[in-house]
C-alpha cells in the first residue's frame, strides 16, 4: 500500500489549487448570482493543460492520470461548483468517450480541440422522459445512404451551448430480442436542424451551462457513430462510471471547502464570550466533517487509482459518486449551520456550496441509481 | 544563450512561524520556491525563449528541494542541479551558499545568471552579488526589466522606486526584483514534461570544497519573533479635541513628532 501522491500529482495538485485560488475564487460569487458561464476561465484552463489532463500527448492531452484528474476537479470544486461542474463534464462526458471509442479519425478530429483546451465537449443523454431509466431513450437516429439522420429532445446538458460538439443518444434499431439498440453518435453543435437553448433557471451550479436541445432532422455522417453500433448502451455505462468519480471529486471539493470555511469560521466568531469552536456542539459538528470529508478523499482516489491500473472500478466508482456527494451536502448543510444567520447570506459562500451541492446528488445517475448499482454489483 | 538561475527553497509566505528553543520549527511547514527566484525563472525562460539557449536552475539545498526545481522545470527550465550540502553543512550563512555557487560556476561559461533580488527567510539579498563578485562578472541588483541585444544588455534597475536605466556587457548576474514579470503556472505538459528532464545531484566534494572551505562566516545568536502587535486606541470626543490628543500621542508618546 502507497497513499503518498507522486511528485507530478503533488505539482498538478499545488499549480491547480494556485489557478482556483487566483482566478476562480474571486468570482464564485458573481457566476452563481449571475448565472454567467466563465468562458474565459475555461479559455485559461484550456492554455494551462487543464482540461487534457487524462488524454495522452499523441492527441493533444497533458498526458495525466485520472487520479490527477480527480484531484484537479477537487481543487476546482473546493472554490467553484459551477466550474467544477462544467469542468468535469467536458472531459468525463464530452472528450473521455471519443477517447474510450473513437476510431482515430474521431479522435484527430474531435477529440484532439478538447483534449488541447480549445472546445468543450458535452454528452446528451437525458430525455424529458428518460432520465435515471436511460434506456427509454425516444430519440432516434434512422440510416441514410452514408448519413444518420437524427430526430428527438435531450434536457439538462451541460455545457451544450458552448460546446462544439455533442456526443448523443439514440435508438438506431431494435436487436434480435426485439429491444432497442442504443447508440451513441458524435453530433457537431453547428449541424443544421440542431437548436441548443438555455433558460433554465437552476437552484444551484448556476454558472454551469445547461441547456436543452432539440434535433430536428440533423444529418450527420455515419462516420460520427462512436464504438460499436451494438454495444452503445454498455459503452455510455462506462463513460459513466468514469464520470461519477469525476462528480464524486467534485463532491469532495466542496466538502473540503464546507470544511475550511466552517473551520475558519467556528474559530473567529465568538459567542457566549468564547469563539464557538469551544463549544462542544461545535467541535463536533467539525470533527464529523473532517472525518467524512477523509473518507470520501479515500474512495474518490481509491476508485481513480483502480481506473488508472485498468482494475475493474464500477462498484468503487459508484460508492464515491454516493459517498462523495452526499457527504458534499451534509457538510456544506453544517458549514451553513456553524455560520449562523451569516451562513444563509451569499456573501458567506457557503449557502451556495449547499445549492451546489445537492446537484451532485441528482446529476450523472442519482444516488439512488449509485445504490442500485452497487446493489446489482452485491448479486442482487 | 547559457542561463542560469540560483533558486532557493523557502517557507511558504503563508506559513506562520514557529520559534522554539531558538530555533525555527519547520516540521509541518509547507515549501514552495522564493517568490523572488520565480521571477528569475520566469525571466530566464523568456529570454531563452526570445536569444535561444539553454536555462538550467542550481539549488543549494536538500533532498526536499528536488520538488521546487521540479517546478522549475515544468515552468520551462531545460536542466536542474542540485547541490546537496544535507551530509556536509550544519549551519551555513550566505558565504556558504556563495562560495559552493562559486565552485559549481568555476567551469560554466555563463551568459546571464538570474537570481532573486533577497531570499523571503533570511533576507539578506548577498548571495547574488557575492558569487558575481567572486566570479569576477558583473552584476546588477533589483532589476525590473531586461533587454539583451548582442553582447550587451540594457536594464532598468529599481531603486526605491526611481528607475536607473543601465548599460552592461554580458556575462551579467542580475537579481530579479517584483514587477519584472508576471512568473506563469507551470502547464500541465510542463508538469508531466519536468519528470523526464535532467536533474543532476552533486555533493560538495563533487566541487572539490570540504566542510572547512564553506564554514560560516556569520554565527546566529538568537532568534526571536518581533513583538505582537498591540491593540489599536480609537481616540473618542469632539474632533478638535481628537486632533489634540493625536498631536500630544505623536509627540510624548511616540516621539515621532
Ligand atoms: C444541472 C444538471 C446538469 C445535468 N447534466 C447532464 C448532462 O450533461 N447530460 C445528461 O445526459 N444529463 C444531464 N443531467 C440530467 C441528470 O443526469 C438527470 O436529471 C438524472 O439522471 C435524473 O433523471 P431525472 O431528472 O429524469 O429524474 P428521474 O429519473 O425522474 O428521477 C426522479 C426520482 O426518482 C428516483 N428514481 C428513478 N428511478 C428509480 C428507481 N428505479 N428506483 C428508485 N428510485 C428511482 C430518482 O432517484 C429520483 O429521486 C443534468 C441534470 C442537471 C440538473
Ligand atoms: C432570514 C433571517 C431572518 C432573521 N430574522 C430575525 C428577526 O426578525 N429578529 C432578530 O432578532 N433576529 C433575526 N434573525 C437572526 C437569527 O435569530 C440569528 O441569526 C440566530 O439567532 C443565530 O445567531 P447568529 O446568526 O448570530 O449565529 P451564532 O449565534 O453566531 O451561531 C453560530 C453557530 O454557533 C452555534 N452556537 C452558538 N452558541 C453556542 C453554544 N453556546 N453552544 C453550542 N453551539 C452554539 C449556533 O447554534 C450556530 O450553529 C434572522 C436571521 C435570518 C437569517
Amino acid at each position: 500500500m502507497d497513499f503518498e501522491l507522486t511528485k507530478e500529482q503533488t505539482m498538478i495538485q499545488k499549480m491547480v489549487r494556485e489557478f482556483a485560488e487566483n482566478v476562480i475564487k474571486p468570482r464564485a460569487i458573481e457566476i452563481d448570482k449571475e448565472a454567467l458561464f466563465p468562458l474565459d476561465i475555461f479559455e485559461q484552463m484550456g492554455e494551462l493543460g487543464i482540461l487534457g489532463i487524462p488524454f495522452p500527448e499523441t492527441y493533444g492531452g497533458s498526458g495525466g492520470d485520472t487520479l490527477s484528474y480527480a484531484i484537479a476537479v477537487e481543487e476546482v470544486g473546493r472554490v467553484c461548483g459551477s466550474t467544477g461542474l462544467s469542468f468535469a463534464a467536458t472531459v468525463s462526458l464530452g472528450a473521455s468517450p471519443i477517447y474510450y471509442f473513437g476510431t482515430e479519425k474521431q479522435k484527430e478530429t474531435f477529440l484532439r480541440p478538447m483534449a488541447e483546451g480549445r472546445a468543450l465537449g458535452s454528452f446528451g443523454l437525458t430525455e424529458p422522459n428518460a432520465g435515471s431509466d436511460a434506456g427509454g431513450t425516444k430519440t432516434t437516429a434512422v440510416e441514410d445512404g452514408d448519413d444518420y439522420i437524427i430526430n428527438g429532445e435531450k434536457c439538462f446538458i451541460t455545457n451544450a451551448s458552448f460546446a462544439k460538439t455533442i456526443i448523443v443518444t439514440a435508438v438506431t434499431g431494435k436487436n434480435n430480442r426485439g429491444k432497442n439498440i442504443i447508440s451513441a453518435i458524435i453530433v457537431p453543435t453547428d449541424t443544421k436542424g440542431l437548436t441548443v437553448t438555455s433558460n433554465y433557471d437552476k437552484m444551484g451550479v448556476r454558472g454551469s451551462d445547461t441547456a436543452e436541445i432539440v434535433l430536428d432532422n440533423v444529418r450527420v455522417p455515419k462516420d460520427n457513430l462512436l464504438g460499436d453500433p451494438q454495444k452503445g448502451f454498455s459503452q455510455f455505462l462506462y463513460t459513466l462510471d468514469g464520470g461519477r468519480i469525476s462528480i464524486a471529486a467534485l463532491g469532495l471539493g466542496i466538502a473540503q471547502g464546507s470544511l475550511e470555511k466552517a473551520l475558519s469560521y467556528a474559530k473567529e466568531r465568538k459567542q457566549f464570550g468564547k469563539p464557538i469552536s469551544n463549544f462542544q456542539a461545535i467541535q463536533f459538528k467539525l470533527a464529523d466533517m473532517a472525518m467524512e470529508v477523509e473518507l470520501a478523499r479515500n474512495i474518490v482516489y481509491k476508485a481513480a487509482w483502480l481506473k488508472d491500473h485498468d482494475k475493474p472500478f464500477s462498484k468503487e466508482a459508484a460508492y464515491a459518486k454516493l459517498y462523495a456527494t452526499e457527504t458534499a451536502f451534509r457538510a456544506a448543510n453544517q458549514a451553513v449551520q456553524v455560520h449562523g444567520g451569516y451562513g444563509y447570506m451569499r456573501e458567506y459562500e457557503v449557502e451556495r456550496y449547499l445549492r451546489d451541492a445537492k446537484l451532485l446528488e441528482i446529476g450523472e445517475g442519482t444516488s439512488e441509481v449509485q445504490r442500485m448499482v452497487i446493489a446489482r454489483q452485491l448479486g442482487c | 544563450m547559457n542561463i542560469y538561475v540560483l533558486l532557493k527553497r523557502t517557507f511558504d509566505t503563508e506559513e506562520k512561524i514557529v520559534v522554539s528553543d531558538g530555533r525555527i520549527e519547520d516540521e509541518s511547514a509547507e515549501y514552495i520556491i522564493n517568490p523572488y527566484d520565480e521571477y528569475a525563472v520566469e525571466e530566464a525562460i523568456k529570454q531563452r525563449d526570445e536569444h535561444g539557449g539553454e536555462v538550467t536552475v542550481v539549488t543549494v539545498g536538500d533532498e526536499e528541494s528536488e520538488k521546487q526545481l521540479r517546478t522549475a522545470l515544468a515552468m520551462g527550465a531545460d536542466k536542474a542541479v542540485l547541490i546537496n550540502t544535507e551530509d556536509d553543512v550544519e549551519d551555513g550563512d550566505q558565504y556558504t551558499t556563495a562560495k559552493i555557487l562559486e565552485s559549481f560556476f568555476e567551469d560554466k561559461e555563463a551568459d546571464l545568471i538570474l537570481a532573486g533580488n533577497v531570499a523571503i527567510d533570511e533576507a539578506s539579498g548577498q548571495v547574488g552579488p557575492r558569487l558575481a563578485e567572486s566570479l569576477g562578472i558583473n552584476y546588477v541588483t533589483t532589476i525590473t526589466a531586461l533587454e539583451i541585444d548582442g553582447e550587451s544588455a540594457n536594464i532598468d534597475k529599481d531603486v526605491e522606486g526611481d528607475v536607473e536605466k543601465i548599460e552592461t556587457a554580458l556575462p551579467v548576474l542580475v537579481t530579479c526584483q517584483q514587477g519584472l514579470n508576471e512568473p506563469r503556472y507551470p502547464s500541465l505538459p510542463g508538469i508531466m514534461k519536468a519528470k523526464k528532464k535532467p536533474l543532476e545531484e552533486l555533493e560538495i566534494d563533487d566541487l572539490d570544497l570540504d566542510e572547512d572551505d564553506v564554514e560560516a562566516k556569520t554565527e546566529t545568536i538568537d532568534i526571536f519573533l518581533p513583538p505582537e502587535k498591540e491593540a489599536g486606541k480609537v481616540l473618542e470626543g469632539e474632533i478638535d479635541d481628537q486632533v489634540k490628543e493625536l498631536i500630544s500621542l505623536l509627540k510624548n508618546d511616540a516621539k515621532v513628532l
